[in-house]
């Protein structure tokens, strides 16, 4: 059985209550830590940890902590990112819903960390009842003294809110996110500056991912080494995969980084298969906006090597033949998947959540929808598979924040691998595996 | 203020630490410089949207000689000190010119010859320089009924290309804004606050900070094209503002007022909107001299220079 940090406990009972979860050894690492941890120490273990962030990007979260500008006297915040939208990525609120003291747990040893005296859970509009869970275990950590003034007599003292969202994808950008906590439009900043330096009403901020601070209890309790020890390579730790799509048991997972991808799919622990004993088509191994692979890359490396379910085996081939570990969101499609239908379902959503700000996201993301939908109806041309890649060309790296490229990367990477299949539906005029 | 020193497509420039690469390449002037539908000197926070000023730095500094890894807006990224610039040198920028131009337009409804920018359009300028001779789009654009916002403003929102300046003018430049974008995407649009007109006294500045023909004054609507008029300056004893405008005539008729813009097409200063609106008398206005018109836009190329 691999090693279980986030999971651990989510069969039990009661969990999401304040008593159970202490009964289970809950909030052992805020007393150990306010005891015996300078704020510098907690962020240079999380350093050491390897622990890097579970939002999307990967970013090392220790090193993130160690650009917070502390140089003025100016306020610092800790804000937790809930706003889990990408299609496919539904760990976050798992965590959440089930476990919602151990991230109130993480954020107080993040708070703690960066000198934070107000911080911030901001949590999509859509998960309403899970604001509800965490706002109640909120509560309960104030009356038993984890929040509020003077925690545990340290002398450090902190406040925690969950601040619910407006049901837009775009605010889970760390920037936009912001804004929104703000009450504005959640319109990305221009970068830089950082969050780091200018964030929260402009203060210096750091921004994590839920599953990032939820891994924090775990790696006071039992030191960055023992962390550092699971894993493999630069990918340290455990990893919640939400997986879908068309495998024999769908749902979240928590696995050791360094799990083959094969194993994953395939070993009943996991994924179980594929449905009716079907055949691997595709995966989007990270959320909806990481390159999809076909079959063979996703279980093997262009050199022939077991994929493995690590930030740098899913990235081996760059983007030609690699992918990226992402979010976590595990897409899996059997051979009677249309590609092309499954990229206008994506197509449709970044349209939908782009923000409007820059031209080519704006106007870029609704003419690719529109053309894939041409395609897929059996209206398309060849030239049009030639204009889908070079606007996701032109979009890429060209716009304020990352949605861009989250729209672009899908629709270059599917014509990349399955450009037969674009192919298949214009000389065809319909889709070849529709009936 | 220490100096630093920049080279745009060759050229070598000094200027101060903490300007803009746009500004840089405005000190130097000329062809070098990247067109800029959104960003707008004197409206604070604005720019980094339209991505039409992006340009290549092949060397981010004298001390950190790597490359910016992605196209950066030149309108957001200041200058340090050796740092290397291609604009009009770099294929790769024409090229996202080119596409960020195409982005533009496809959901612009080239309603030119009816539109009351045509002439001094920014969006104009950008497709004659930058713009494709056809179309790759076959489907519909997005539609948006025209509206009056305030009695002096109108506006056609398939025109707008999202450059949040109106927005920033009403926000910086009058007490009360009451309009903004809703919704997202190319689904966006400028609106007011529920049943509020656009009154104040400075809300017509929008009209002149629009770089297309989205917001224009209603009291000049469909009067003449823009290059049937002659510019004027002219100035007037005005207690809100400086009172110094241009007086777009024709014959004796002052068919509109605006204030005077520069060689960027960015107003010099923002005027009221007693001078804008309300006086349009020959007898109001202390006329100065004709107004040479310096942007290579279509009302330069044609008759302005022989007025
Ligand atoms: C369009 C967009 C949506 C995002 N949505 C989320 C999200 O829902 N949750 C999240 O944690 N990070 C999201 N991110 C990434 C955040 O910007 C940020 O990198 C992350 O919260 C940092 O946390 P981490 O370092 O712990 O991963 C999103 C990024 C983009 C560009
Ligand atoms: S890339 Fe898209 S979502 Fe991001 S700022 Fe630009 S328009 Fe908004
Ligand atoms: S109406 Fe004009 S000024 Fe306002 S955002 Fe649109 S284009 Fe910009
Ligand atoms: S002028 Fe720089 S992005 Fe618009």
């Amino acid at each position: 059985m691999a090693q279980q940090i986030l999971l651990k406990n989510s069969d039990v009972p009661g969990l999401a209550s304040f008593e159970v979860y202490r009964k289970l050894g809950g909030y052992a690492s805020v007393e150990k830590t306010l005891k015996n941890f300078t704020p510098d120490q907690v962020t240079d273990e999380v350093k050491k940890s390897g622990l890097k962030g579970r939002g999307g990007a990967g970013f090392p979260a220790g090193m993130k902590w160690s650009f917070l500008d502390k140089s003025t006297s100016n306020p610092r915040y800790f804000v937790c990112n809930f706003d889990e939208s990408e299609p496919g990525t539904f760990k976050d609120r798992h965590i959440g819903q089930l476990n919602p003291h151990q991230l109130i747990e993480g954020m107080i040893l993040g708070s703690y960390a960066l000198g934070a005296r107000t911080s911030y859970i901001y949590i999509r509009g859509e998960l309403f009842y899970v604001l509800r869970i965490i706002e109640k275990a909120i509560e309960e950590a104030y009356a038993n003294g984890f929040l509020g003034k003077n925690i545990l007599g340290s002398g450090y003292s902190l406040d925690l809110y969950c601040h619910p969202g407006a049901g837009a994808y775009i605010c889970g950008e760390e920037t936009a996110l912001i804004e929104s906590l703000e009450g504005k439009r959640g319109n990305p900043r221009i970068k830089p500056p950082f969050p780091a330096i200018v964030g929260l009403y402009d203060c210096p901020t750091v921004v994590n991912n839920v599953e990032t601070i939820a891994n924090l209890p775990w790696i006071m309790n039992n030191g960055a080494e023992a962390y550092a020890a699971i894993g493999v390579g630069n990918s340290k730790g455990t990893k919640l995969i939400s997986a879908c799509g068309h495998i024999n048991k769908p749902g979240i997972y928590e696995i050791e980084l360094g799990l083959p991808v094969e194993e994953f799919i395939y070993s009943d622990e996991y994924c179980g298969g594929i449905r009716n004993g079907n055949k691997l088509k595709a995966v989007v191994a990270g959320g909806s906006s990481v390159p999809i692979l076909p079959a063979e890359l996703i279980l093997k490396t262009a050199k022939g090597e077991p994929r493995l379910m690590s930030y740098e085996s899913l990235a081996e081939g760059g983007f030609e033949t690699g992918t990226m570990l992402g979010s976590g969101g595990f897409i899996v499609m059997d051979e009677t998947t249309c590609i092309v239908k499954n990229l206008l379902t994506f197509s449709r959503f970044y349209h939908h959540e782009s923000c409007g700000q820059c031209s080519p996201c704006r106007e870029g993301t609704g003419w690719m929808e529109r053309i894939l939908h041409r395609i897929e109806n059996g209206h398309g041309t060849m030239k049009d598979i030639d204009l889908l890649v070079s606007i996701s060309k032109h979009i890429e790296g060209n716009t304020i924040c990352p949605l861009g490229d989250a729209a672009a990367w899908p629709v270059a990477s599917a014509i990349r691998h399955f450009r037969q299949e674009f192919e298949d539906h214009v000389k065809l005029q319909k889709c070849p595996l529709s009936k | 203020m220490s100096l630093v020193k920049v080279t745009i497509d060759q050229i070598e420039v000094e200027v101060e630490a903490g300007t803009t690469i746009l500004n840089a390449a405005r000190i130097i002037g000329g062809n070098i410089v990247p067109p800029a539908m959104c960003y707008y000197s004197k409206l604070e926070g604005s720019g980094g949207k339209c991505r039409t000023c992006l340009v290549k730095v092949a060397q981010g500094s004298a001390k950190d000689p790597r490359p910016m890894p992605k196209l950066m807006p030149s309108c957001r990224t200041l200058v340090q000190d050796g740092m290397v610039v291609q604009n009009i040198t770099s294929p790769e920028v024409m090229e996202a010119r080119k596409a960020i131009t195409e982005f533009l337009l496809i959901n612009h409804p080239l309603d030119c010859p009816v539109c009351d920018q045509a002439g001094e359009c920014h969006l104009q300028d950008l497709s004659y320089d930058h713009g494709l001779a056809d179309t790759q789009t076959v489907e519909d654009r997005r539609t948006f009924a025209p509206i009056d916002i305030g009695d002096k403003i109108k506006l056609h929102m398939n025109r707008c290309i999202l450059c949040y300046r109106c927005v920033m003018v009403a926000d910086q430049l009058t007490d009360h804004r009451v309009h903004g974008v809703l919704g997202r995407g190319d689904h966006c649009e400028i609106s007011t606050h529920i049943l509020k007109a656009v009154d104040n006294d400075f809300s017509g500045n929008m009209i002149d900070v629009c770089p297309v023909g989205a917001l224009t004054d209603k009291t000049f609507r469909f009067k003449s094209r823009v290059w049937f008029t002659k510019p004027f300056d002219a100035h007037r004893e005005c207690t809100k503002c400086i009172g110094k405008v241009v007086l777009w005539k024709k014959g004796d008729e002052i068919l509109r007022v605006t204030g005077r813009k520069d060689k960027y097409g960015e107003l010099e200063e923002f005027i009221c909107n007693d001078c804008r609106f309300e006086h349009k008398e020959p007898n109001d206005w202390q006329i100065e001299g004709p107004r040479k018109i310096e942007r290579h836009s279509v009302i330069g190329q044609n008759h302005y220079e022989k007025l």
